[in-house]
């Protein structure tokens, strides 16, 4: 039994940089989205386009790899399509976010029918368990090497941000886009290739569920990991390596139901998935308030109004 | 493209145009879309009006399908008079019909006019709590409302997969969980010489119930300048979060109202059929119409027509079911962007007369 515990802790750690991985991409690119000032809600949307472009050229080039590039470069165009509406006057940014979510997952389940049924080549995984003997370490320690690279862009993103030219424009129109523009700043470009960047992000993202975990492409692929990125870059307090750590806490809760299945714990199932949805809502009902705007927060955005 | 702008375009009038002008921008661009995937446009569009519009059988499957888009319609509408995006109605629908299926099957031997008023009075109740909690974060937490109706809507397909698999389950439902049946003499019967159930009627009064709360009574005065400006309206000492709350329950009620009619008019039990997206498409309505509770009617079956071609156009042009989706986000994207179009005609027309 006490070994049993053991497994479902060890299966949880595991849980949480498998599931945790496409959290950490979409949160960093929501992270980079709106400290520009856009709140971008249609990274669902990018994230399952990125899940069925990733796997289809993974399937007709035969590497997986370039499905990854494929998928950031389909995210790069929603967000970008997004940004770009969003920069018209009186265009609201979380209604064409619903529409780009709906619109991206149409779009998806569109082009990516005939591709239901084969299987795509995966994306090779390292295995950094080797010296253990027991099972379940090695498996939890199976990591795939764009968790690797999700923490090298986390580590860039925050560097860049804090000490490049290009991290204090973006932040400046994130701050207030009235100083921005008296500074000479062209506003709105500098968001729309934020947004981009986020939606290329938010797309290799995607590519891993289809391409690694759970490595299928099908409707039913993504579950509300896209419109939860938009709770933990609050959570992370918009800091790129705050994302890092809450995307493994997600991924950890989302990991639990799984587990405790493997232990016999089958009653709550459901329940047990939908922690990852009521920790979102705890964690926003817990962190904001009336009376101060939230800590970390880019000025410019909708959600702090 | 240039617009000839008229002498007498008033107020009534511009909604109007930007919106048809919208609907024909985004038929063109479906158009290309389904021509680059090899389809004719105009062969794809003339089996959509057949599929929709074309018969009587076609209008009945349209009106079905529109019935329970006017009341999600509404979940979005009505919280969008005080200034909030809400877009839980997949939420209150779930819920709606959860709760309805189990509180008849808590009054087995009532006679069937009492379960189907017991049914709509607890799934207005539990769809109208259910999105209130939205709003209510919304005013007391500041919590954004939009997130959190979508994750609410989450979390109420969970409770209701966790229920008819578990506690409620009917162990006769082997392959697709669900609830006890109602039973047929409870089920909503169809409205005499139509085939059509009387959803419909629930939905149309219910738009019309909303117009009317919205736009000729205090009550819905109120609201309004509550969703202009909060800080006039607390100023001139409007119960602002009252406002919201009470808005968010009849906007949640309705939703909830849907949910109930999916289950006493169609399936018989709560399973997970009732996550049907038809919340999602709801929010779209109601884009489409301006949050016109009115305007929802006739939106409501078009896109329900539209959603009831999908079938015919997988058979005869081999688009797959999702062709619909894209149509549908397409008209989303087009509407919106419509949105920065309002005032520009008139300004066009100031500088014409100068």
């Amino acid at each position: 039994m006490e070994a049993g515990w053991w497994g479902v802790l060890i299966a949880v750690l595991g849980g949480a940089i498998r599931i945790g991985t496409p959290f950490l991409f979409v949160s960093l690119g929501e992270c980079l989205t709106e400290k520009s000032g856009r709140i971008n809600l249609g990274l669902e949307g990018t994230l399952v386009m990125g899940a069925m472009t990733g796997y289809a050229v993974s399937l007709h080039s035969g590497s997986p790899w370039l499905g990854v590039v494929c998928a950031g470069l389909a995210g790069m165009v929603l967000g970008a399509l997004h940004s770009w509406l969003c920069s018209f006057q009186r265009v609201n940014d979380i209604a064409v976010g619903i529409a780009m979510m709906l619109f991206g997952t149409g779009l998806a389940f569109f082009l990516g029918k005939p591709y239901i049924q084969p299987s795509a080549p995966r994306l090779p995984s390292i295995d950094l368990g080797a010296w253990s003997e027991i099972p379940q370490l090695q498996a939890a320690l199976q990591i795939n090497a764009l968790f690797l690279v999700g923490i090298v862009v986390a580590i860039a993103l925050a560097w860049m941000l804090k000490n490049t030219a290009w991290g204090l424009k973006v932040r400046v129109v994130g701050e207030s886009a009235d100083a921005a523009r008296a500074l000479g700043l062209p506003v709105d470009r500098i968001r729309i290739l934020s947004t981009a960047q986020g939606g290329f992000l938010a797309g290799i993202g995607g590519s891993y569920l289809s391409l690694y975990y759970p490595f299928n492409w099908s409707e039913g692929l993504s579950s509300g990991q896209g419109l939860m990125a938009v709770a933990l870059v609050i959570f992370a307090r918009w800091q790129p390596v705050g994302c890092l750590w809450v995307s493994l806490l997600w991924g950890g809760a989302a990991a639990l139901g799984p587990s405790l299945q493997s232990v016999g714990i089958t009653g709550g199932y459901y329940i047990f998935n939908a922690i990852p949805y009521i920790m979102t809502l705890a964690v926003m009902i817990i962190t904001c308030s009336p009376r101060r705007t939230l800590v970390g927060v880019p000025h410019e955005l909708t959600v702090s109004r | 493209m240039s617009i000839a702008v008229p002498q007498t375009l008033n107020k009534a009038l511009e909604p109007f145009l930007i919106i048809v002008g919208s609907l024909t921008v985004s038929m063109v661009l479906f158009g290309v879309f389904v021509a680059s995937a090899g389809a004719d446009p105009f062969e794809v569009y003339q089996t959509m009006y057949r599929a929709a519009f074309g018969t009587s059988f076609s209008w009945q499957n349209t009106l079905i399908r529109a019935a329970p888009l006017m009341l999600t319609a509404l979940c979005t509408a009505l919280p969008s008079y005080l200034g909030l995006i809400i877009i839980g109605g997949e939420g209150a629908v779930v819920m709606g019909g959860l709760f309805a299926a189990l509180a008849a099957l808590t009054i087995p031997t009532a006679p069937p006019m009492v379960v189907l008023i017991t049914m709509a009075f607890v799934g207005m109740v539990a769809g109208g709590l259910w999105l209130t909690i939205g709003g209510a974060l919304r005013h007391y937490r500041a919590v954004n409302e939009t997130i959190s109706s979508l994750l609410l809507n989450y979390i109420a397909i969970a409770l209701l997969n966790h229920l008819v698999t578990s506690t409620f389950r009917d162990p006769e439902s082997l392959n697709h969980p669900s609830t006890h049946h109602i039973g047929e003499a409870n089920m909503i019967g169809l409205i005499p010489g139509t085939d059509l159930h009387w959803g419909l009627v629930f939905g149309i009064v219910a738009c019309v119930i909303a117009w009317f709360l919205m736009h000729h009574t205090v009550f819905g005065f109120a609201s309004q300048i509550a969703g202009g400006n909060v800080r006039a309206a607390q100023i001139a000492g409007l119960p602002v979060g009252r406002l919201i709350l009470i808005v968010c329950f009849v906007a949640g009620a309705a939703g909830g109202l849907a949910g109930m009619v999916e289950v006493a008019a169609i399936h018989g039990r709560a399973n997970d059929t009732l996550n049907a997206n038809y919340g999602y498409a709801g929010i779209l309505v109601a884009f489409v119409a301006r949050n016109n509770p009115l305007a929802i009617i006739p939106v409501a079956v078009l896109l329900g027509g539209i959603r009831a071609s999908s079938g015919l156009l997988q058979r005869t042009h081999e688009l797959p079911d999702a062709t619909v989706l894209v149509m549908q986000g397409i008209i989303f994207l087009v509407i919106l962007f419509s949105e920065t179009l309002y005032g520009r005609f008139s300004r066009l027309q100031k500088q014409g007369a100068s």
